[in-house]
């Protein structure tokens, strides 16, 4: 392979994997803080895809539209979490599957009514619609080292969100004994719903980064939901390092899979999968 | 206004199907020094986690200050100026020690800041040392310190033991009475569970016998004390 194709599958590699952590690291906090196993989280992937093309027709501009999609995504998150998802707290995962496979249908249909079956596309911004030349016939383009730049960025500020203020010890100390967070004083379902609305606007949020490059369309949520659920697993449930980690693995793996191995691109991930967990059973960071 | 911290009226508490609290009366002023007593299982923690909310109790009130707030929610009734160290410690084992204490720094009700982390780690050298290791790092001594620690850092007017020194060595036993001292002479009330009736009758100025979910004595530490029977019939072995 030649070193400019070879340096295009590693700066795609970079961003589909960062990509997909803003997903899975809204599944794993969920899942380790809360315990709850959350189906429609890659509806919220959907939502932020569909929310990208409706504000930036409205607006004329992606990057406003995601100003006022993230928002909104929050707020969205915050009022799910308080009418369906607090209640399910203490039920059985059963439960939660059922409930959380139903908001899927729930959302498709919702979508479907609202914006209708066909594939959209999303503009670029113009001032990220350039790309860097690379030789004489390759480029890559500037908007796709915006999306691993921002995505970047956010996996920093949530270290230091989690790692560094008082928000994030209370979150990691309510993963880990809820009542004595509540005794010192701790309002922990506001704690759990800032969570949850986290978890959205970081799905929704890569919704809205992907939607120029791969389009919106019916069903996008389901494909991410699943390798999403694989990161989860991979880099240990509950683990956002974890999750980082998993997410850079899997974009790779995808993405060298479809150039080296075409016709069995679609096993990468699950080799990968079946390799890590022969190896390490609980993924490959614990919680913490 | 009164002066009574926390109170409990005729508290009914199941689990389950399991019949644990039958009417309990409780109360606690201001700086006032309390003795909770009796064998296990008799209902001492699920009278404390009833009043915390952690618990909701099937009939009966609880207010704070004044204020019915039965059942909770607990961090509202813990905003009272009520901080709780459980039985079996409850430190967060995922946090530092420094994160531990900081998580819960806040100003009491009426926004005193007398406790603040220097202050926490003056009255608890060894945790000083240990400020940047794992909680779960910690020995069970270290550990009931921190949580001790870490109560003291919301402020409280209240602050509730349980069982703060069981299991533990006799020098971190002594180590965790001078520091419930301290605490006491600070002025902030204290509600006591301990096994060793004599620490707790010295150190108190009232005590409460429970035995089977019921309150069988109410009165000052002293007459306990001088009562060698009551000891024997409610807490001998």
């Amino acid at each position: 392979m030649d070193f400019t194709i070879f340096l295009i599958q590693i700066l795609n590699s970079l961003q589909y994997g960062l990509l997909l952590f803003l997903v899975a690291s809204g599944l794993t906090l969920v899942f380790g803080i809360m315990g709850i196993i959350n189906l429609a989280h890659g509806s919220f992937y959907m939502i932020g895809a569909y929310l990208a093309f409706a504000l930036t027709s409205l607006t004329g501009n992606l990057m406003l539209a995601i100003v006022l999609g993230l928002p909104l995504a929050f707020i969205f998150g915050a009022l799910l979490e308080w009418l369906l998802f607090a209640h399910l707290y203490k039920r059985d995962h059963l439960e939660q599957v059922l409930l959380t496979y139903g908001l899927i249908l729930i959302f498709e249909e919702l979508r479907s009514l609202a914006i209708g079956d066909d594939v959209h596309g999303v503009n670029i911004p113009a001032l990220f619609s350039a790309s860097i030349p690379l030789s004489d016939t390759l480029s890559y383009p500037v908007y796709r080292l915006l999306i691993s730049a921002v995505c970047i960025a956010l996996a920093v500020g949530l270290w230091w969100l989690m790692q560094r203020t008082r928000l994030g010890m209370m979150i990691r100390a309510g993963s880990h004994d809820r009542d004595m967070v509540q005794a010192l004083g701790i309002d922990i379902n506001l704690l759990y719903r800032t969570v949850f609305a986290l978890g959205v606007a970081l799905a929704a949020l890569a919704g809205m980064l992907a939607a120029p490059i791969s389009s919106v369309y019916p069903g996008m949520g389901g494909s991410v939901l699943i390798i999403s659920f694989v990161i989860v697993v991979i880099g240990g449930i509950g683990s956002v390092w974890g999750a980082l980690i998993a997410a850079l693995l899997i974009g790779f793996a995808d993405t060298f899979g479809k150039v080296l191995v075409p016709e069995f691109a679609g096993l990468a991930v699950y080799l990968v999968m079946a390799i890590v967990l022969l190896w390490r059973p609980e993924g490959i960071l614990k919680k913490g | 206004m009164s002066n009574v911290l926390l109170e409990a009226r005729e508290l009914h508490t199941y689990y389950g199907s399991s019949h644990i609290l039958h009417g309990v009366d409780f109360c606690i002023h201001k700086g006032e020094t309390l003795g909770l007593m009796g064998r296990n299982g008799m209902g001492k923690t699920t009278l404390i986690r009833s009043m915390l909310g952690l618990v909701k109790p099937r009939h009966g009130t609880v207010s704070v200050r004044g204020d019915v707030m039965t059942g909770g929610p607990t961090h509202r009734i813990a905003r009272q100026g009520i901080a709780y160290v459980p039985e079996g410690r409850g430190i967060f084992p995922n946090l530092s020690v420094r994160e531990n204490l900081q998580m819960a720094a806040r100003a009491g009700v009426d926004g005193q800041r007398d406790w603040t982390f220097e202050r926490v780690m003056q009255t608890f050298p060894r945790l000083a040392e240990r400020i940047n290791n794992g909680g779960g790092q910690l020995s069970g001594g270290e550990q009931q310190m921190l949580t001790i620690g870490r109560a003291l850092m919301t402020n409280p007017d209240l602050l509730i033991l349980d069982e703060a020194t069981e299991g533990l060595a006799p020098l971190i036993v002594r180590e965790i009475w001078r520091v419930i001292r301290e605490i006491r002479d600070s002025g902030i009330a204290t509600v006591i569970v301990d096994k060793n009736h004599a620490a707790v009758t010295s150190i108190t100025d009232r005590s409460m016998i429970v035995v089977k979910g019921q309150v069988v004595f109410d009165g000052a530490s002293t007459e306990v004390r001088n009562n060698p029977e009551l000891i024997q019939k409610h807490l001998g072995v």
